[in-house]
């Protein structure tokens, strides 16, 4: 789960990392009195969850609270990669002297936490791996010994932390380690960690990103969830417990298992279709799920046919075709189906489908084609 | 011969009076799996499904001196349990359970390698040598014995090609689920290791996704010491950046983790790359006549 930078900023400060913190606005008259609080240069902020936001014109500088009305009327309710902006941070402008990237990751490959420092901030570190690899300090932390100090070291040197500031660096990285462990991210970010003009240490922006198998430990953080970012059938389908990606395609897919899938939207794919989702309905296809899935799959008025992939496994196929019925019968809808089913009892399970007048598909390739022929047709 | 689990599997269930260790322990034993009891702390003394029930793996290994042990117990205390496995001993800890939060997972993988065991998963379906051991909650009746060895960060998407290669003819020698979780036990390089290195795997067949680095490690490997053909299909060519397609794995977010990019690097290392599961029993079946 992704939170806003004015949310990490606040989560990074109760771990004593000096931020420019600033203050939250939803309204152009709200981002005003800010700026008239703070006076003098303010910088605005579009608070949404996608990257490249200042190049898509979603940052601003003001030089008073006037320039701040305008500045914070276009941004509000500007669309930035296909969310529109509900809220702008607004915070004061600052003197940078020079720019720093500092960041914690999960690394997958070596199955460790991971500190990434640079001296050439400001700039995302994946062009910094790109253009100058040597700028970039790599620090994998032992889990059973977690932080030490001696690390922290290698990173203030080989950032070329100046001298009078290493304190306040080593409490910022402390702060973020701390602060990613704790909230249990994936992603700490401080992206610039700057030196401003009065020569002191501060988080311009941040980032965290949290795991969300960690969620239900973490209730505080779960409630920074912003609905607004989020599609409304996607929502649906996280209270429901189903796993659901909304795409741009017109072939809605019902498939149980992840990997399976997207399998299916592969094939979908690959004999002429568009796949309008990913949802993984479960092992059982319970009724319940079934009617619940077919109504987030068929909030999308773009969906012309929808195929259900179910490989049943331990789960009888004569179960999952009659709660495939039932579901189906809920929902009422004239929108095409096309069902491929196999697992235990898979023939009385085709047998049952058949008699309610759907077409069962054993193989997964044939079931495919018909589902882009139909869709196709319509 | 088979890798990892045979005749001589000597199952402990942790999680073995739940819901779901209860239906899967029934249904390995009802395979001939021999299940030598089960965990469940509270329960210990009490007998379920005619088997008996310890209250910690310490006390287990002492009676029933089971060899592997499989993990039906749910997230917020499932990495708690495999450590508790790999404390008492177990070498093979497999770990069915779907959601552990990765911070949980970063230490019980480092501590399971300091006792020198084996986690499979978590995440995952378990493990299967047709005619031998069933660990795992995969549908039996789809494997047949045979020469074809499988590993999968995927479950229902293993179901599929083993039912293929069934169908085909063509029987396996064990099938793995590493599953689909950014931190996993046993990775594709270690299986296809011991898949090449056992007399009775003569072909394997990769199964993997979008995120990570895992299939990129494995074409390396292939490329550089693997005699034995394989076949790969890597799920996720349709999936958009930067979401988490089910799996908590499955997630693109470089370049370098797309399907795309897998499998031209699987393509390079020589393996035959197929573009749906249903491809893979023929592009087995080719290698074979061109050997």
């Amino acid at each position: 789960m992704k939170i806003h930078e004015y949310q990490a900023k606040e989560v990074l400060a109760r771990y004593g990392i000096p931020v420019q913190q600033g203050q939250v606005a939803s309204t152009v008259d709200e981002a005003v009195r800010i700026a008239e609080q703070i006076g003098g240069q303010v910088v605005v902020k579009a608070q949404v969850h996608v990257g490249g936001r200042g190049k898509a014109g979603g940052v601003k500088l003001a030089q008073n609270p006037e320039e701040a009305r305008q500045k914070a009327s276009a941004i509000l309710g500007m669309n930035i990669k296909g969310i529109t902006v509900k809220k702008v941070l607004v915070a004061a402008a600052a003197d940078i002297a020079h720019e720093y990237y500092l960041g914690v990751v999960l690394d997958r490959a070596s199955k460790r936490i991971l500190l990434i420092g640079s001296a050439e901030g400001g700039v995302e570190i994946e062009e910094t791996a790109k253009t100058n690899p040597a700028a970039i300090i790599r620090i994998p932390i032992d889990p059973l010994i977690g932080l030490a100090n001696f690390q922290i070291n290698q990173m203030a040197f080989g950032m070329n932390i100046p001298a009078n500031l290493q304190k306040d660096f080593v409490k910022t990285l402390r702060g973020l380690y701390q602060a990613f462990v704790e909230c249990d991210a994936s992603l700490a970010e401080i992206n610039p960690l700057v030196i401003d003009s009065e020569g002191q240490l501060a988080a311009l922006d941040a980032k965290i990103v949290l795991d969300d198998n960690a969620l239900f430990r973490h209730p505080d953080l779960e409630a920074m969830r912003d609905l607004n970012e989020e599609e409304p059938s996607e929502v649906l389908a996280r209270e429901a417990g189903l796993s659901y990606v909304k795409l741009d395609g017109n072939i809605g897919c019902m498939v149980n298992g992840a990997g399976l899938a997207m399998g299916t939207m592969d094939s979908v794919k690959l004999y002429g279709g568009e796949p309008a989702n990913f949802l993984d309905v479960g092992g059982g296809a319970k009724a319940e799920r079934v009617t619940t899935a077919l109504r987030i799959i068929l909030s999308d008025p773009s969906v012309k046919t929808i195929f259900f992939n179910i490989f049943g496994g331990i789960t009888r196929a004569d179960d999952v075709a009659r709660g495939i019925i039932a579901g189906v019968q809920e929902v009422k809808t004239d929108v095409p189906m096309v069902i491929r089913l196999n697992g235990t009892n898979q023939e009385e399970g085709r047998r049952i489908l058949s008699e309610a007048g759907y077409t069962a598909y054993s193989d997964m390739d044939l079931a495919a084609k018909k589902a882009v022929e139909l869709a196709a047709s319509r | 011969m088979s890798i990892l689990v045979d005749k001589n599997t000597r199952l402990l269930v942790q999680g073995f009076t739940g819901r779901e260790g209860t239906f899967h322990a029934q249904q390995m034993i009802d395979y001939g799996t021999v299940v030598v009891g089960g965990t469940t702390p509270g329960k210990g003394g009490t007998r379920h499904l005619d088997r008996p029930v310890y209250n910690t793996v310490r006390e287990a290994m002492a009676e029933a001196i089971p060899n592997t042990s499989i993990i039906y117990v749910p997230a917020p205390y499932a990495a708690d349990a495999i450590i508790e496995a790999a404390d008492a001993g177990i070498p093979l800890i497999i770990c069915i359970t779907e959601g552990i939060p990765v911070m949980d997972m970063i230490k019980t993988y480092d501590f399971v390698k300091s006792k020198g065991a084996r986690l499979i998963g978590p995440n995952c379906p378990g493990l299967i040598t047709p005619g031998q051991a069933k660990v795992g909650i995969m549908p039996a009746y789809i494997h047949s014995p045979g020469k074809v060895g499988l590993v999968s960060k995927s479950g229902t998407l293993t179901y599929e090609v083993v039912n293929a290669l069934t169908n085909a003819g063509m029987g396996q020698s064990t099938a793995i689920g590493i599953g689909g979780d950014p931190i996993i036990g046993t990775s594709f390089v270690d299986v296809l290791e011991m898949f090449e290195n056992d007399p009775e795997t003569e072909m394997v067949v990769l199964i993997g996704e979008i995120g990570g680095d895992a299939e990129l490690r494995a074409a390396d490997y292939i490329a550089a010491k693997m005699k034995k053909p394989v076949a790969a299909y890597i799920a996720g060519r349709t999936a958009p950046a930067d979401r988490r397609m089910g799996h908590a794995g499955a997630i693109i977010s470089s370049g370098d983790d797309t399907a795309a990019a897998k499998m031209a690097a699987l393509s390079k290392a020589g393996a035959k790359v197929a573009e749906a599961p249903s491809e893979i029993p023929g592009l087995l079946q080719a290698t074979m006549v061109r050997s």
